[in-house]
């Protein structure tokens, strides 16, 4: 698993370990994506989601099964993973534009409206994106999660922005 | 003057705090004792939301577990004395304490305990190279201490050798402290830890050099850290001449595993397994916790290096059959709570990466079970305690 060799998922290795939602639900609005793919004895996702749209079950090591029908995409369960493995996006926000939501747990955090640059799972710059929320409420317990608007085509490699200091 | 406790617990992270509260619950009087400043054992220092179940408290940041725990301890009426070390045992169950007293002064105490349960946790392995001695070069586990709990960067550079769940999360961490990590270096061809802690830190841009190890610290004028040599390493993990680079940094931070603290158990005669998956040298002990001499009980990192979600649930069962074994308990109260931790424990060691340290558990009960079968009383053997061997 090139995962366990380098650190990082490849878009292929995701969709062959997680059941991702269809490109039909993509379009439908904002939905997660469980980026969650070793049988790690974890389940918090599953308690989060206010629908019972996560699935993780016993033995607790099962991976999450995400009922893309159910979920909504409020995104709950980005700030409760303690893998910071789950992210929520949206296909259907303009002809040429996405959104992507990430947990983000470093100062400074960005300002809505600014643009920032994005990266992918390597940590790669890959873009720019504009900062649409950052929703950083009690119930998330210093999670942060950032929403960007990305261009349509990065939109399954963008998963965080560079890190800035303080 | 001897003081008199049912129970002794030595080690307030979470197996000592978790075994001093299932105790006390039962009635006992419990004294727990930890050489740190605040209870809670490493849990403070654990500012990342942790795994598990609901019933491990997962999601929650480890220093809330922590809290959780202290205020449990707290009022479940057990006594804590704190930069209290147990500096030796002694047989017929005499705890030795050194305690610093409020003026700054330091007291020796002896304590009795008619069950002793000896948490001590674990101590990090260190890895020797040319330079290892520079300061700028630490444990993981230091470089978290200064970062979450003193709130003082270890340096700005940082190369960390290791990538288990320690050198992947403190990693993390480190950047959420403000510093870079500048690359992450490990013998293995694999990443050890959980491959989402490494996703974090990847997203993060830090470069991870698998079939790598660090050959050398070099040093500035001064002395101090100012660049790790690196090269790749063979099957074998030496390293290939010729492969060797520079990373500038001004910290090096180590993450190659942890050993048990046994000094204790040692003193104590107790049996000892030798468990590589588990760290090491560790006290044999049967499903009780219960070591080969009798009324001495362990658990946590002591017993085997696992997580702070085991030793929370190993601390639960050696507290509760420490209860049993004062007659604090029923026979059939005490046996349906430790069968109830005792699943607990093992769903947390489950799944691909708790099946080793499941099958080591399994393979110290079973030796236990054939080479003691039941704790005896230490036996003075020319003013020693000996236990069976």
């Amino acid at each position: 698993m090139a995962l366990i060799d380098t650190g990082y998922l490849t878009y292929r290795e995701l969709m062959e370990k997680q059941k991702l939602p269809t490109e039909e639900r993509f379009l439908q609005g904002p939905v997660a994506v469980v980026e969650c793919v070793q049988e790690i004895p974890c389940n918090p996702c599953e308690a989060a989601c206010p629908f019972g749209a996560i699935h993780v079950g016993e033995p607790i090591t099962n991976l999450p099964v995400l009922s893309a029908e159910k979920c909504k995409g409020c995104g709950a369960c980005v700030a409760k993973c303690p893998g910071m493995a789950i992210f929520v996006i949206d296909k259907s926000y303009s002809q040429t534009k996405g959104s992507v939501s990430f947990p983000y747990e470093y100062y400074p955090l960005p300002e809505v409206g600014s643009t920032v640059t994005v990266v992918n799972r390597q940590g790669e710059a890959v873009g720019n994106g504009k900062v649409l929320r950052v929703q950083n409420p009690v119930s998330f317990d210093h999670t942060p999660v950032v929403t960007v608007e990305v261009d349509l085509k990065l939109i399954n490699e963008v998963r965080s922005m560079e890190r800035r200091h303080s | 003057m001897i003081l008199e406790k049912d129970v002794v617990v030595v080690g307030a992270g979470p197996a000592g705090l978790a075994a001093a509260i299932e105790a006390a619950k039962a009635g006992a009087a419990v004294l727990l004792v930890d050489l740190n400043l605040k209870a809670g054992g490493q849990l403070f220092k654990q500012i990342h939301k942790f795994f598990g179940s609901r019933a491990h408290y997962s999601g929650t940041r480890g220093y809330d577990i922590g809290k959780k725990l202290v205020k449990e301890a707290t009022e479940s009426q057990v006594e804590i004395w704190l930069q209290s070390t147990a500096v030796g045992v002694f047989p017929g169950n005499k705890v030795s304490i050194e305690r610093i007293l409020q003026n700054g002064g330091k007291k020796l105490y002896t304590v009795h305990g008619k069950t002793i349960i000896l948490a001590t946790g674990a101590s990090e392995n260190v890895v020797r190279f040319k330079g290892w001695t520079r300061p700028g070069v630490m444990g993981a586990g230091a470089a978290q201490t200064m970062v979450n709990v003193d709130h003082v960067k270890p340096g700005q550079k940082i190369v960390m050798l290791g990538s288990g769940n320690v050198g992947l999360i403190v990693s993390y961490q480190l950047m959420q402290a403000g510093c870079d990590v500048v690359a992450l270096v490990e013998a293995a061809p694999k990443i050890g830890g959980y491959a989402v802690h490494a996703a974090k830190i990847r997203r993060a841009g830090v470069p991870i050099f698998t079939k790598h190890t660090i050959v050398e610290a070099l040093g500035d004028a001064e002395g101090k850290v100012s660049g790790a040599v690196i090269a790749e390493v063979d099957e074998k993990f030496q390293p290939i001449p010729g492969t060797e680079q520079t990373i500038p940094c001004d910290t090096i931070t180590l993450a190659a595993g942890l050993k048990p603290v046994v000094e204790l158990t040692r003193l104590m005669n107790c049996a000892s397994a030798f468990e590589p998956v588990l760290g090491g040298f560790i006290p044999m002990h049967n499903q009780d916790m219960e070591t080969s001499v009798q009324g001495i009980f362990v658990a946590g990192d002591a017993t085997g290096v696992e997580e702070a979600s085991v030793a929370l649930e190993e601390g639960r069962i050696a507290g509760v059959a420490a209860a049993q074994a004062l007659g604090l308990l029923s026979q059939e109260d005490a046996e349906s709570q430790k069968q109830f931790y005792w699943n607990r424990v093992n769903s947390l060691r489950s799944g691909p990466f708790g099946e080793k340290r499941l099958a080591a558990k399994q393979d110290v009960l079973q030796c236990y079970q054939e080479q003691i079968h039941t704790p005896q009383p230490e036996v003075m053997i020319g003013g020693l305690a000996s236990g069976a061997d």
